[in-house]
């Protein structure tokens, strides 16, 4: 789509005009698509996320395998309801709790969208729909925050990757977060140029960050690592509309992801080989789940 | 590993997917869809041989039952995903799974399909490399590269003079535009395949219009993945 985020960004400013029609126009352009074909598939995937935060939130969801114990985002979101005031504040709980609700649905073989993968698809949705529900925004408005952050992530792909098994979690969830925080910093009235500044900071504080999922499979840690990537979010939209500046640039920082992620090695890029899933107890679940043992035994 | 392929702004924000894995479960599907497209068929044998990545956690991700699912032409957000297995043996497809090494350059998510439909028989070699966007490497013995993100083309033909010719006058006589083409041979004056993907539908009666020409060993329409 765009093969850096200067170039996304540069356009903006000299088009006057904000990242998600800038998106929006290139996507018409590379899909010979009308523009309400596109808004109409961006319609549908809104409604998808929706449907994952509220079904992971309104009752304990648990994975197939059972590793996870599941129902977390249930447990937070209940303690929410019965009054429970979060040290995180009343945004940011309720984006962490859509967040791990999401992941949760996916780890039942529930539908989700994958917002860039399937194991980093909670924090888009979490922080887009917690926004919305505490200032109001309108369905349009969070549709265009979603083409926003296709575009970051189309650049994110095309510069490094976006995948655990190519670049670690930093590829997964610290993409998701970027997305979501150029999303959000145009949402709350920021301009192109700090939604790229949001992007640098979140991806500098999600650098190294491994693939270690137990068993391989997208539960332990993925879940909270979502909770995690919603929070890295936000701190970087708040720095980002404060006018607070990354010494280095977005698209180098992207570099310096891809670098990283190539560099890694291949024990903590999602082979399960490496890091918790290393851990006595992570290698004691793997077990049970590749011996094909009934999910019971996980809570013994 | 950088994808050099144009992105969509529904690579990012899609697919819509059944879980748990975007590449192992959505992409796998994606990859069954694209082997049983460049079969011509349902198979009714599949020896699937994973790799790497594919291989270590791919059973945990439901990657043999979306493999599977692809191959039954399901969608990455079909519930039925789950008991692919079970659907396949209704069907009458024989599905077997091994682990292959493809060597150390091939992507840790890919998979050999060696499928087969009455006198037809394929191998394909495809990867899921991240967000469930995919890519065939290889038919039979050639190198190929393309993604099933565009309408796509495959004719297998003798490597010979005026032959794209021949082929994109049909292009011109369907009224298609051509987005990308590409030819992929093992040697000079051996055979080719050619890729041709579009923006607009491709007409099942082009298939048979090119199968006419003496020298196409056979031509398929890839349709475009959808979600």
């Amino acid at each position: 789509m765009f093969d850096s985020l200067a170039e996304m960004i540069a356009l903006a400013e000299t088009q006057k005009q904000p990242l998600h029609q800038i998106v929006i126009a290139r996507e018409a352009a590379l899909t010979d698509r009308p523009p309400e074909t596109i808004w109409a598939l961006m319609c549908k995937r809104l409604e998808v996320m929706r449907r994952s935060t509220e079904e992971g939130v309104s009752r304990p969801v648990h994975s197939l395998s059972g590793i996870s114990g599941g129902g977390g985002a249930w447990k937070l979101w209940q303690q929410l309801e019965n009054g429970y005031q979060p040290i995180t504040g009343p945004i940011l709980s309720r984006a962490i709790a859509r967040a791990m609700a999401v992941n949760e649905v996916n780890a039942g073989m529930g539908c989700i969208v994958a917002t860039p993968t399937a194991g980093s698809a909670g924090i888009l949705p979490g922080v887009l729909l917690t926004l919305q529900e505490a200032s109001g925004f309108s369905d349009e408005q969070i549709i265009n925050a979603l083409f926003t952050a296709s575009g970051v992530g189309a650049v994110i792909a095309r510069r490094a990757s976006i995948s655990g098994a190519a670049g670690g979690c930093q590829a997964e969830t610290g993409s998701a977060a970027a997305m979501a925080a150029a999303a959000a910093v145009e949402l709350l009235g920021g301009t192109p140029h700090q939604s790229g500044q949001a992007v640098a900071i979140t991806l500098k504080n999600m650098l190294g960050l491994v693939c270690d999922p137990v068993a391989g499979l997208v539960e332990v840690p993925c879940v909270k690592r979502n909770a995690a990537g919603a929070a890295q979010c936000f701190i970087a939209v708040d720095l980002a509309l404060a006018g607070i500046e990354s010494v280095i640039p977005p698209d180098e920082v992207i570099d310096a992801m891809a670098s990283i992620g190539r560099r890694m090695d291949a024990r903590f890029k999602e082979t399960a080989e490496g890091g918790l899933a290393a851990t006595p107890t992570g290698r004691r679940l793997a077990q049970i789940i590749w011996d094909g043992k009934p999910s019971a035994e996980l809570k013994a | 590993m950088s994808s050099k392929r144009l992105v969509s702004a529904f690579d990012i924000i899609g697919p819509i997917m059944v879980g748990p894995s975007s590449s192992h479960t959505a992409g796998a599907v994606r990859l069954g869809r694209l082997g049983r497209a460049i079969l011509g068929a349902q198979p009714q044998q599949a020896i699937l041989g994973l790799h790497g990545s594919f291989a270590r956690t791919g059973k945990g991700h439901g990657s043999d039952r979306a493999l599977i699912a692809g191959l039954l032409a399901l969608s990455t957000d079909d519930p039925r995903i789950r008991e692919s297995l079970e659907l396949a043996r209704t069907a009458g497809m024989a599905v077997t799974f091994h682990t292959v090494d493809l060597g150390e350059d091939a992507h840790p998510n890919s998979v050999e399909m060696i499928l087969r439909a009455g006198e037809q028989e394929v191998r394909v070699v495809g990867a899921s490399v991240g967000g469930g966007m995919v890519e065939i490497q290889a038919i039979n013995q050639y190198p190929i590269s393309f993604t099933g993100e565009h309408e796509t083309l495959l004719v297998a033909a003798e490597d010979r003079p005026g032959t794209i010719h021949a082929i994109t006058g049909l292009f011109l006589k369907y009224r298609l535009n051509i987005a990308f083409s590409r030819v992929e041979r093992k040697q000079r004056g051996g055979e080719a395949i050619q890729i041709f993907e579009t923006d607009a539908q491709i007409p099942e009666d082009m298939i048979e219009a090119l199968e006419d020409f003496y020298w196409v060993l056979w031509a398929r329409h890839i349709p475009k993945l959808l979600d």
